[in-house]
């Protein structure tokens, strides 16, 4: 793959100056993307699943094929694909439903330190409401999830477990395959935060065997207020809807309904047509370069950032060792709210926070950290200017007396 | 960069370094706000105890990044020994000013006024607004 030819296809990269760091929090979109999804609203922007109509029938031909293109991605069956607004809804949709339903307090639900805030507070919402125990795996000196310690907090009262793929913050890959394999000895269920790693890694839901998957369009190329949840469909299956309407129900009567069979019942409302599409056309463009590809290129450039990043001196890096294209640092003595500006200064786009992940954030004992995130539009040229202005921004806060 | 030194200037980095009226106050007659941006992990506690209409003191605590730490520093500075009234016209216009609203460039912002280089930098004008904000909060729980 060619990342300068890449960049060439996304209109916000067409300013120059401009340099993209933060696809951890939200990828650029490409022209394809943007194209396919003016052409739903200009040719065919209808409604899906309803109007007897031709081009409502090509609405509902193009948003059920985009399914299909998520199912071949992932590797699932075409049924076990629900649209979402995003990966929280889908992770939100796992807990309400089928945690509230299967879930009694002489239950436990292992979580860990890692994750992002919509994989742990639906979990925490189930224990509150059900009295289930939530606990956490305790992670390495690394601060990683590892199945040693995994299999530390597993127990025969192990219901459900919910992890990440791959941490927002520190960007490791969590074991998940043995992890979930041992979660079933148990006879509990595994569902899996893939935000950070459906769009870097490829993702084989057979493979892993695992219960229920969640990503967003909007991490990986697609637009943003659409992602996925991918659920075993005896699982989808027996769980209730959480959300009633228009186009979920089956038969209607005055105290009493059906619903559709699984993803249909789990999208009521008017779903987010164009979006979907998009997010179509987004896989298509990922997998005609190749998801082997772009991770290796992720890797080598993240690698590459953080030897430079050694040599300036001043720097702290919280996760040298991590597999993916993110890297969180800070400059020491300056908060990031301080360093980040300082980025901004030379238009560079990167984030500073919390990363709505908390835990983490705590478990480092930091106040909050800078986060650089690489994909497949960032260039060897994009490392050298951010290592350029964090050299620059040291020397700066130094010289300001901090 | 000019902007950046700007904002970065010796005013702010000596209430950084070297914060006035810091640590809080185990005394009923002081009202305590807390305010917290969760985006960024700015989480400052801002106390002050009015008496007989005049702000007799005010005390702030909490971490966060330079603007945030150093404009509780300085407002503290500014607002001691002010009328009650004097004092929210004061935060009223510091907080317009910030926001690029229309304020009263005739009211004596004192130290603070060099919080106005922070407009440059949309992004952090929360940074510096939270203390004055809960300092507001603090006198409206004292009425």
């Amino acid at each position: 793959m060619n990342p300068y030819e890449i960049k060439k296809d996304f209109p916000v990269l067409e300013d120059i100056t401009l340099t993209y760091l933060d696809t951890a929090a939200s990828s650029l979109k490409p022209n394809i993307v943007l194209d396919t999804m003016d052409e739903y609203y200009k040719k065919y922007g209808v409604n899906v699943h309803r109007g007897v109509y031709n081009i409502s029938f090509i609405a509902t031909e193009k948003y059920e094929a985009s399914r299909n293109k998520v199912a071949t991605f992932i590797n699932s069956r075409f049924d076990e694909v629900v649209f979402t607004r995003g990966a929280s809804s889908a992770l939100n949709l796992v807990a309400s439903s089928y945690g509230l339903n299967n879930l009694t307090k002489d239950d436990e639900i292992i979580v860990s330190e890692l994750e992002h805030h919509s994989h742990v507070l639906p979990w925490q919402n189930v224990s509150n409401i059900t009295g289930a125990k939530l606990i956490y795996v305790p992670l390495n000196k690394e601060g990683r999830i590892t199945i040693e310690n995994f299999k530390k907090v597993l127990s025969n009262k192990t219901k459900f477990v919910a992890l990440n793929h791959v941490s927002n913050v520190m960007g490791y890959i969590a074991p998940i395959k043995e992890i979930i394999a041992l979660a079933h000895e148990k006879g509990a269920k595994v569902s899996i935060d893939a935000a950070q790693s459906a769009p870097h890694t490829k993702i084989d839901v057979k493979d892993l065997d695992c219960d229920f998957l969640a990503f967003s369009g909007h991490k990986m190329l697609g637009p943003t207020g659409i992602g996925v949840l991918y659920g075993k469909k005896d699982l989808l299956q027996g769980m209730p809807p959480i959300e009633f309407g228009g186009d979920m129900n089956d038969n209607v009567e005055k105290f009493a309904a059906s619903w559709k069979d699984t993803p249909y019942k789990f999208e009521t409302g008017t779903p987010p047509i164009a979006e979907a599409i998009g997010l179509g056309a987004a896989i298509d463009y990922i997998t005609n370069i190749g998801l082997n590809e772009i991770a290796k290129h992720e890797k080598e450039l993240k690698d590459y950032t953080v030897e430079k990043m050694k040599q300036i001196g001043d720097i702290e890096i919280y996760n040298p060792t991590s597999e993916t294209g993110i890297i969180s640092f800070n400059i020491k003595g300056v908060h990031p709210h301080d360093a980040i500006t300082f980025f901004d200064g030379d238009n560079i786009c990167m984030r500073a926070g919390h990363h709505c992940a908390q835990l983490v954030i705590k478990w480092l004992e930091v106040v909050a950290t800078l986060r650089v995130s690489i994909y497949l539009y960032n260039t060897k040229e994009d490392c050298d200017k951010f290592v350029e202005s964090l050299k620059n921004a040291r020397d700066f806060f130094k010289k300001m007396g901090f | 960069m000019n902007n950046m030194e700007n904002l970065y200037r010796q005013v702010i980095m000596d209430h950084y370094k070297n914060p006035r009226n810091k640590g809080l106050k185990q005394d009923p007659e002081y009202k305590t706000v807390h305010i917290k941006n969760p985006t960024c992990g700015d989480d400052i506690t801002i106390q002050s105890k009015v008496e007989n209409g005049i702000v007799k003191d005010v005390r702030h605590d909490g971490t966060g990044c330079s603007i945030c730490c150093s404009s509780a520093s300085v407002m503290t500075e500014v607002l001691i020994g002010k009328t009650k009234d004097e004092a929210m016209v004061i935060a009223e216009n510091y907080l317009n000013m910030l926001a690029n609203q229309n304020y009263d460039e005739t009211v004596e912002l004192e130290d603070a006024v060099v919080y106005s280089g922070v407009r440059k930098f949309p992004a952090r004008i929360k940074c510096a607004s939270i203390a004055w904000k809960a300092f507001e909060g603090t006198v409206e729980e004292s009425e």
